[in-house]
């Protein structure tokens, strides 16, 4: 286990993970601040952003004092110096919807434009929030739970119909 | 008589409309807003405080003075499926903006519907050419969840393969770099030695790529009779041959001339842009999990971790060279200290019984049977895990609900993510720069796209 770092806002649930030194469970609110305040506190690399959509599974185990919601995003951060790794877990609410870390870790673009493009997550301020994977006219977003697989059978956009 | 030039316009028209990407692509300045500008050229990481300074991104220019071409899909040097957006002015590169997603087919979807052993035939597919790191980064995180342990033989098996695959990679990019330079005859050399490393795959685990070799509780195979003898050969002959690389290309003037100090990365960019792997070390940052985060035995073995200086193209060639070097060195020490015992896990939650029992006992076909078509469950929880792959940190991200089948599969690509320093690298050089550019980044499209 660590601390959290000078700055981190207050009442943050910590808690142990796999893969990682400590995972974190901040608010929307508290999200861009806790992961600012890590940066500060030395973790300069940003090694991952994903989404997971946990529909049907609003009972999964949590830790005291964390609220489930359908969305969550995923943050993985990196300090070199100290080789400590920290997952920061952010309910991201229904309708998701977090701060864009694009300002204090430029390489999350690509990764923030993939979890848009396919969870429908509206990261606020990021520079150029579009499709990334999928052809730009797609509609939908096709990692979440309720998009059936298989669905579209033609991939190809305005493709004539069956001769 | 007209009716042909009419059917062409019509016929254009919808060409654009169905090539179209829309907002994926690299916009003309007068569309593009200042911020975006800025982020386009690379301006947002060379600043303090983020203020965006207009000047070191000239918005003056206008946009009849320049010209936005596309380079790729198809185009030879860029090694797949990735187009880029060029803005040139006359022979140099201003904007580049990459636009992906041509190969996806939507892996970590399909992920969610494999069970846990099937989910390995599936992440192999995803960097095709380092397939074994792939298999383990999934596997280890399977096992993670499972709180399995694996035997010694297992561990140091899958070690050996991770290391005889990384040289095969680096020998794939020595070959297509070499030819993105115009040196047909390194192509050609790359993909010999490359083939004496899948033969030996091919002979072990029955496939050449693919391999479907590492799966959640050890190996599909134990090595095959004979393979110290084989694995030596690989060692001996390549370490040789880099040699004559030496000769071919690091002391070659034009080569030289066309690497060394050409589009050069520096450290605080690469760690803003997320960039690993040998794009990471080339600026100086000695970064290599097999070191810093010892996975597998990888503490047990002696290697150095090759860094660069100067973060150019030359420092990114040197440093993959050098690598094949130290994965032959690994490779030897893995013959040496081999561990005798069983290649796999003997927890018959997660391994089938021995294909000679099947024949003999009804509960071992049951078990085997049931295995294969429910798979086994996975305790609830999320994990990640991150492997040194020939391109940097390959992380899988696997959250289970206690069922057969993973909820989630997310691999964080490091070809993806270093992907994104490309239009940083490419900026002021001229085109035939670019072309060398997207060959030391070494993307493999595979994985970008997933």
């Amino acid at each position: 286990m660590i601390d959290l770092p000078v700055g981190a806002p207050e009442g943050v649930v910590v808690a142990d993970a796999v893969g990682a030194d400590v995972a974190c469970f901040p608010t929307r609110e508290q999200y861009f601040a806790l992961v600012s305040a890590f940066k500060d506190g030395g973790y300069e690399l940003c090694s991952d952003v994903c989404a997971v959509d946990y529909l049907g599974h609003e009972d999964r185990p949590l830790p005291e004092g964390v609220a489930a919601t359908r969305f969550e995003v995923v943050v993985n951060l990196l300090r070199l110096t100290k080789r400590s790794r920290v997952r920061i877990r952010v309910q991201a609410g229904d309708e998701p919807q977090v701060a864009s870390l694009f300002s204090l870790y430029p390489g999350v673009e690509a990764m923030e434009r993939e979890a848009f493009d396919l969870f429908g997550v509206i990261f606020t301020d990021h520079p150029d929030l579009t499709r990334i994977l999928m052809p730009e006219d797609w509609e939908g977003h096709p990692l979440r739970k309720d998009y059936g697989v298989g669905r579209v059978p033609v991939q190809f956009k305005e493709a004539p119909g069956p001769r | 008589m007209t009716e042909p030039t009419v059917r062409a316009v019509d016929r254009s028209d919808l060409l654009t409309a169905e090539t179209s990407e829309g907002a994926q692509e690299l916009q003309r300045r007068e569309l593009t807003p200042t911020s975006e500008l800025g982020r386009e050229v690379g301006a947002v990481l060379r600043l303090d405080g983020r203020v965006l300074d207009a000047r070191s991104i000239d918005v003056d220019r206008r946009d009849d003075e320049t010209m936005i071409i596309n380079m790729g899909p198809s185009h030879p040097s860029t090694h797949g499926v990735l187009r880029l957006m060029l803005e040139l002015d006359g022979e140099f590169v201003l904007r580049t903006k990459p636009v992906i997603g041509y190969l996806h087919t939507g892996m970590e979807k399909t992920g969610e519907e494999l069970s846990y052993i099937q989910g390995a035939t599936n992440v192999t597919r995803m960097d095709y050419l380092s397939p074994i790191i792939n298999e383990l980064s999934y596997s280890m995180a399977v096992e993670k969840l499972l709180g399995i342990e694996l035997p010694e033989r297992a561990v140091w098996i899958r070690m050996m393969m991770s290391e005889l695959n990384r040289m095969s990679s680096h020998l794939v990019w020595m070959a297509t770099n070499g030819m993105d330079l115009g040196s047909t005859s390194m192509m050609i050399y790359g993909l010999r030695e490359r083939e004496l490393i899948l033969a030996f795959f091919e002979k072990t685990t029955g496939l050449r790529m693919n391999l479907n070799y590492v799966r959640p509780g050890g190996v599909a195979a134990d090595l095959p009779d004979g393979w110290q003898d084989d694995v030596m050969v690989i060692c001996d002959t390549i370490e040789e041959r880099t040699y004559e690389y030496d000769e071919l290309l690091t002391g070659q003037p034009i080569f030289r001339n066309r690497m060394i100090g050409v589009a050069p990365l520096m450290a605080e960019e690469a760690l803003a842009l997320g960039v690993t792997g040998p794009l990471l070390r080339s600026t100086g940052v000695a970064w290599d999990l097999r070191r810093t985060m010892p996975y597998l035995a990888y503490d047990q073995v002696d290697f150095d971790v090759i860094v660069g200086t100067y973060g150019d193209n030359f420092d990114r060639y040197a440093i993959r060279l050098n690598e094949i070097r130290e994965s032959a060195r690994i490779v030897r020490q893995c013959v040496e200290k081999m561990p005798a015992g069983d290649y796999r896990s003997q927890d018959p939650k997660v391994t089938p019984p021995p294909r000679a029992r099947i024949g003999e006992s009804m509960e071992a076909l049951i078990h085997h049977f049931k295995l294969f078509t429910e798979g086994f469950r996975v305790p609830a929880g999320e994990v990640y895990s991150a492997v040194e792959s020939p391109r940097g940190e390959l992380g899988c991200y696997l959250v289970a609900d206690g069922t057969a089948k993973p909820w989630r599969v997310h691999v964080r690509a490091p070809s993806f993510v270093n992907l994104q320093a490309v239009p940083l690298l490419m900026r002021g050089g001229s085109v035939s720069d670019a072309i060398t550019v997207i060959s030391t980044v070494d993307p493999v499209l595979g994985e970008v796209d997933r």
